[in-house]
């Protein structure tokens, strides 16, 4: 008996096989979740099937309620986009709201107050100003990671709170509209907003901007050399330098990218959405987008259904809310579950009997501790 | 020398170095900046106020920073070193202060006061901190831990009629998070980022829910946990009304203090507790529970942040709020990298941000032209300086992070 | 003679792994006895067994005549065994006290007694001979003493039956005959010893008895009386084994590699590498022997571009690269097989193809420009798995999935069908199985008969030995001798090794 024979020989199981075990375990997840919350429901002594029944029809009863979802689904594509390419360079980018705040700052301005240029002129150069805006929220923390090897993690969730807090002094002073009830921008030019794809529904070009940057990231990721060090990066670090990629490059570079796409989302809201920047701009996309990225497996092909589904979930909440007497933040918690079961996947596995698939290596981890 | 020692000094230069920037900078600034003529009245309490010219305190105080620190750049012995930045950032402080309080006056005494109230659940969040991650387990789900204590606490409180209870509880919920962050990343093998993250999101849930479907209906508010004056002790000028007249959790913070820095390195719980933290395989070869041992400090750790949660509502303001926490339970992170993971080095981290509160609050009473936004976000720009100045040089325990496989 | 430990039918499956297959074991009391077999074969996971920190599939150990079971590592201290692993357990940040009472605590008052552990450790090392300072920390200590720290460890815990894994693997020669005469004096102290060696040599300087595995079968039982090194060798693979290397006289060309007086500090700020001089010249092998942890390490990150020199200079192909990145280095016509492969060489989640283009992806016809070309990739790495016979499913199997032997392998034919002038091979065969060593010896005499230089770091002595055509002998970050293989031996070597430079004769 030689040496060889002792190898582990596998055989690879069929491709549509390993689609389904590869989607089984979040479509459990979530169904899980779901369940759980049924359960919170009950306890709060409200009907279960009036409440969900509630959310269903919320997300897609009607035209109306199923365009609504899909405006939501929007800025959860881009930001979740976002989080997913982090996540490939091995960063956890849990400064997407931020990040949606500079974007929609920065857009929101170029949109209001650039005047007398043309839509071909005016729309672009606001998107791109918002992508802009979020990628340079992003470089902070991107270089500091690359220079200091401090962990983006308490960066970022720094810089949230910073956004915050400079789009609240901008909006409320020198970006003030001084006839406005609320404290907010001016609208923006008609020149720069993006168009209603089902007039007259909310529904906005932004979705199809998400959509086209679905595929981008997926080329940029796997058919690019770019893409290829980006994840060469995230799966092993010290085989990327010693194969002389530079880390720190590729961090920053992900960092950016991963900031222009939350600003971008943060842009898609003020141009298509809004129109204008209010103070009080509530998003908590953050911790949405997070969800949505490990829901995906951070394959970008996977974004746009697990943001639909979010974004399901967010619409429908608020007749839940409204039929059944349940606040939306059940969402929340259903939302921390299907994290929970996810990021545990041995829980769903083990309710479930799923089997780990014998060549299947486990999943990234992104914690090296405060930052090797 | 060894490799702690040789990490230490390098942690001091870059210090150093900070500091004497930052004291010729004052000097610059008070020559630039400041009126020859304006005055500002500092308060020492019991003694009285005392009126200084704002110029000339300002620059003195920069160039003895810049000496001090000078003297840290070049002393040898790294403990007469640290303790020369210390008395650098202390005039810092100083030369702040009495800048900002110029034509006015503040009372040195209770910024003190104040300071070490803010700094409470900061200290607590680090010790928690300190207590998980020194077994080697990551958790920045403190803030989480904190949120769903500081509503779950409170909620008892308005259910029980007593607010001892809502403390209890609001200690037992915090454990409970923790057993969670536990159960996945010890035996789930989670990554811990990602579990300390859905911690925080289901802290959020839980909390916001529990306020709108129980704590809005019965609106109350106002009633806070007693202030204690220890009899005696709390006569001593100065210390006495810092630290002898506070409310029951800052004592309680202050106790913890030493307890855990005698219990981690005097205790031979606390030499398992980092033994696993730093080479789990070996402790586990001697025969230590690596398991059992990152349960019980992460659960510790823990109930330590849930007390820390009930200062937020029992202590503080008597009522909860949506997401009250505001972000401390992460600087409590930057204050365990700041305090190099021992429990007296994160409390005066903590003590610092403390102060950036304190003076945030009071340069809002002192109507000083800087739009509130702005004095908002110190903390947090502090946080990152801190963290980003003084990671490359803080010695983390060395295996965490990393789920232990058998 | 007693028997202090008898081991029955001891079954042990890993994941594709038979590790130990009904293996029958026993020990004497206060023999020596080594298991011997080459990297794979099982012998660790036997005494993992012993030690608890595996539970065997089937089978039955006796103590002393008595069955017990050993679910962990505290039962088995709690019987009398204990174990010097092949990596050591210490804490770096704790002291040698702290260290040794961890887990068996003294305390006065619920606190650490610490003045007292001090006063304990010291009678009781010195009492065996292994003196050692309490209060000092293990990082600063040198390999060979935490060794004995290891030793005086598992001694302190009333250890009748000692365990020592692969315990030369970091030693001098000089150091392991004291290690030798140690565990000769505590076995006449009436203390057992296992030994688990893959080296020949030292079987037959200390050993009472041997037992091989192979395969996780034990082979035989023999003494070194009965046995010859030949016999060994064929019971340890299997077949025949040719124990030294063909290789012709070195065809000479230009140097293609240049140090001069380089000097690297490592990840403590210490100076690793302090002042050394090399030469290569292409269709030669230079093997650097030395200890680990004489600067080797920092030598080769030095000139591959993975970490900064402080002074000194390096030139490639008369260019210089000092502290020139990875890349560079790459691009001027190195290839580097790399010391740790998991963590430089591979990345176990990629599938080979990625793999074998891991250094060359942004080049024709890999990529063009920005864009890659996952045909041509694929393409290639189909050639080259064929070409150096990789065994694997599918060539987009994980790296993960291949054995270690195969990984090196696929590490190799990367790095070896790149067109290079300076090989660098650090470690190349360190942990793999004699049917792969084989082969990597192999194939680095076709590079080098090729006309390439080859750098060839290695802290086993034979393999230095059988492939260099001259030899540098590292100490203490200093270059201390040069000199061509013919005229080296293992003893010279060892002095070397140890910083004793012989005076020339006059």
């Amino acid at each position: 008996m030689t040496a060889e024979s002792r190898e582990m020989t596998v055989q690879a199981p069929a491709a549509w096989i390993r689609l389904v075990t590869d989607l089984a375990v979040p479509v459990l997840a979530v169904f899980t979740a779901l369940a759980i919350g049924a359960v919170v429901i009950w306890a709060a002594k409200a009907n279960v099937v009036v409440a969900y029944r509630g959310l269903l029809e919320g997300a897609f009863g009607s035209v109306r309620n199923l365009t609504e979802t899909l405006v939501i689904t929007t800025p959860y594509t881009l930001a979740g986009l976002a989080v997913a390419l982090g996540f490939r360079c091995g960063l956890f980018n849990i400064g997407v709201e931020g990040q949606f705040y500079m974007g929609a700052l920065c857009s929101v301005y170029v949109a209001y107050a650039a005047k007398g240029l043309p839509v071909y002129v005016h729309l672009p150069l606001a998107l791109l100003t918002g992508a802009l805006g979020g990628a340079m929220w992003g470089a902070i923390p991107g270089f500091l990671k690359a220079k200091l090897g401090a962990h983006e993690v308490i960066n970022t969730i720094m810089l949230n709170y910073i956004a915050v807090k400079t789009v609240d002094y901008l909006v409320k002073n020198p970006m003030l509209d001084a006839a406005a009830t609320m404290p907010r921008t001016p609208y923006i030019q008609p020149s720069a907003m993006l168009p209603k794809l089902l007039p007259p529904y909310r529904l906005h070009a932004g979705l199809l901007i998400a959509i086209v940057a679905i595929f981008v990231v997926y080329w940029l990721l796997w058919k690019t050399t770019l893409g290829f060090e980006i994840r060469t990066v995230g799966a092993n670090p010290d085989a990327a330098k010693y194969a002389g990629m530079s880390v720190t490059r590729n961090f920053v570079l992900a960092m950016v990218l991963s900031g222009a796409l939350a600003g971008l989302a943060g842009t898609g809201e003020v141009l298509g959405l809004n129109h204008n920047l209010p103070a009080m701009f509530i998003s908590g996309y953050g911790f949405d987008s997070i969800a949505i990225a490990l829901m995906a497996k951070s394959h970008p092909f996977g974004i746009l259904p697990a943001a639909f589904l979010w974004a399901a979930l967010r619409n429908g909440a608020g007749l839940m809310q409204l039929r059944a007497g349940i606040s939306i933040d059940l969402v929340n918690i259903v939302q921390a579950l299907v994290i929970v079961f996810i990021a545990a996947d041995e829980i769903i596995r083990w309710l479930y009997r799923i089997k780990r698939r014998k060549e299947e290596i486990r999943e990234l981890v992104f914690t090296r501790g405060w930052g090797r | 020398m060894t490799e702690t020692t040789k990490a230490r000094f390098s942690r001091l230069r870059a210090l150093a170095i900070v500091f004497i920037v930052i004291g010729l900078l004052m000097i610059v600034i008070a020559r630039l900046k400041i009126d020859a003529a304006q005055v500002s009245t500092l308060g020492f309490e019991k003694f009285g106020r005392q009126p200084v010219p704002s110029q000339l305190t300002v620059t003195v105080c920069g160039a003895l920073c810049a000496l001090t620190a000078l003297a840290a750049l070049v002393l040898r012995n790294a403990r007469a070193a640290g303790a020369s930045l210390a008395f650098s950032l202390l005039l810092v402080l100083l030369g702040l202060l009495t800048a900002l309080a110029q034509g006015a006056s503040i009372d040195l005494v209770g910024m003190l006061a104040s300071s070490l109230r803010m700094s409470t659940p900061i200290a607590l969040g680090a010790m928690a901190g300190i207590m998980c991650e020194r077994s080697g387990v990551v958790n920045i789900g403190i803030e989480g831990m904190m949120l769903a204590a500081a509503a779950f606490g409170f909620g008892a409180n308005l259910f029980f009629g007593n607010i001892w209870i809502g403390v209890l509880v609001a200690i037992l919920v915090g454990g409970l998070m923790a057993a969670l962050h536990a159960v996945l990343s010890i035996r789930f093998k989670t990554d811990q980022i990602i579990s300390g993250t859905a911690i925080n999101i289901l802290a959020v849930g839980a909390s916001g829910f529990l306020r709108r479907a129980y704590l809005v209906k019965a609106y109350f508010v106002g009633q806070t946990l007693p202030l204690i004056k220890i009899p005696l002790l709390s006569e001593i000028p100065v210390l006495g009304s810092v630290f002898f007249r506070s409310q029951p959790i800052v004592y309680t913070m202050l106790f913890l203090l030493p307890l855990l820095h005698v219990v981690l390195f005097y205790t031979p719980w606390g030499l398992r507790t980092r033994a696993v933290g730093e080479h789990p395989r070996a402790a586990d070869t001697v025969g230590v529970n690596v398991f059992k041992t990152r349960y019980i400090n992460v659960i510790i750790g823990g109930c330590i942040a849930g007390l820390a949660g009930a200062w937020f509502s029992l202590e503080t303001v008597g009522s909860f709020e949506d997401v009250m926490t505001g972000g401390k339970g992460f600087i409590a992170l930057a204050a365990m990298i700041f305090g190099n993971w021992n429990p007296i080095g994160a409390f005066l981290g903590a003590l610092l941000f403390g102060f950036a509160d304190a003076l945030q609050i009071k340069l809002q009473i002192l109507n000083v032209p800087l739009p509130y936004q702005f004095l908002g976000m110190a903390p947090y720009i502090v946080t990152m300086i801190v963290v980003a100045g003084l990671i490359g040089r803080a010695t983390p325990p060395a295996a965490e992070g990393v789920p232990y496989e058998k | 003679m007693t028997l202090a430990l008898e081991m029955h039918g001891i079954c042990k499956a890993f994941p594709g792994v038979q590790a130990n297959d009904h293996i029958d074991f026993q020990l004497e009391k206060g023999e020596i006895h080594a298991l011997l077999g080459e990297n794979g074969a099982g012998k660790t996971t036997l005494v993992n067994i012993l030690y608890g920190l595996y539970r065997p599939d089937e089978g039955r150990i006796l103590l002393n005549g008595q069955e017990i079971k050993i679910n962990e590592p505290r039962d088995a201290i709690t019987h009398g065994i204990g174990m010097v692993h092949q990596h050591f357990m210490l804490i770096p940040v704790f002291t040698v006290a702290e260290n040794i009472i961890l887990g068996t605590e003294i305390t006065r008052n619920g606190l650490l007694d610490r003045t007292n552990a001090a006063r304990r450790i010291r009678d009781f090392s010195h009492e065996f001979g292994l003196d050692v300072d309490p209060d000092a920390y293990i990082s600063d200590l040198s390999v060979g003493i935490q060794q004995r720290v290891e030793i005086v460890k598992a001694l302190y815990r009333e250890a009748d039956i000692l365990i020592l894994d692969e315990p030369t693997a970091v030693l001098t020669p000089q150091e392991a005959n004291e290690l030798f005469s140690i565990m000769r004096s505590l076995s006449a102290q009436g203390k057992s010893i296992i030994f688990i060696t893959h080296k020949l040599k030292e079987v037959f300087a200390v050993a009472d008895r041997i037992t091989v595995l192979r395969d996780g079968h034990v082979i035989g039982t023999t003494t070194p009386r009965e046995a010859t090194r030949s016999k060994l060798a064929t019971m340890m693979v299997g077949r025949e084994v040719l124990l030294t290397v063909e290789k012709g006289p070195p065809k000479l060309g230009d140097v293609v590699l240049r140090i001069k007086d380089l000097k690297v500090k490592d990840d403590r700020l210490y100076m690793a590498v302090d002042g050394v001089n090399l030469e290569v010249r292409a269709g030669e092998i230079l093997g650097v022997a030395g200890v680990q942890g004489n600067g080797q390490t920092e030598l080769v990150e030095a000139i591959t571009g993975l970490r900064r020199s402080v002074d000194g200079r390096i030139e490639i192909l008369d260019r210089e690269t000092t502290n020139a990145s990875p890349r560079q280095v790459i691009e001027s016509g190195v290839a580097h097989v790399p010391e740790n492969r998991q963590k430089h060489g591979l990345v176990l989640s990629y599938p080979l193809v990625d793999n074998l283009v891991l250094c060359s992806y942004y080049r024709p016809p890999f990529a063009h420009g920005m864009v890659m070309d996952n045909e041509a990739i694929d393409d290639y790495g189909r050639r080259l798995i064929a070409e150096f016979d990789i065994r694997t499913p599918s060539e987009y199997a994980l790296a993960g999935t291949l054995s270690g032997g195969n990984r090196q392998k696929l590490i190799v034919a990367r790095e070896f069908s790149r067109a290079s002038k300076l090989v660098i091979a650090a470690q190349p065969t360190r942990g793999l199985d004699v049917g792969s060593i084989e082969f990597i010896h192999q194939r680095l005499v076709e590079q080098r008969d090729a006309g390439c230089g080859i750098l060839l770091v290695s802290v086993e002595l034979d393999e230095i030995l059988s492939l260099s055509d001259r030899i540098a002998v590292l100490y203490k970050g200093k270059n201390i001798e040069t000199l061509p293989a013919a005229e080296a031996t293992p003893e010279h070597l060892g002095l070397l090794m140890a910083g004793i430079r012989e005076e020339k004769a006059s």
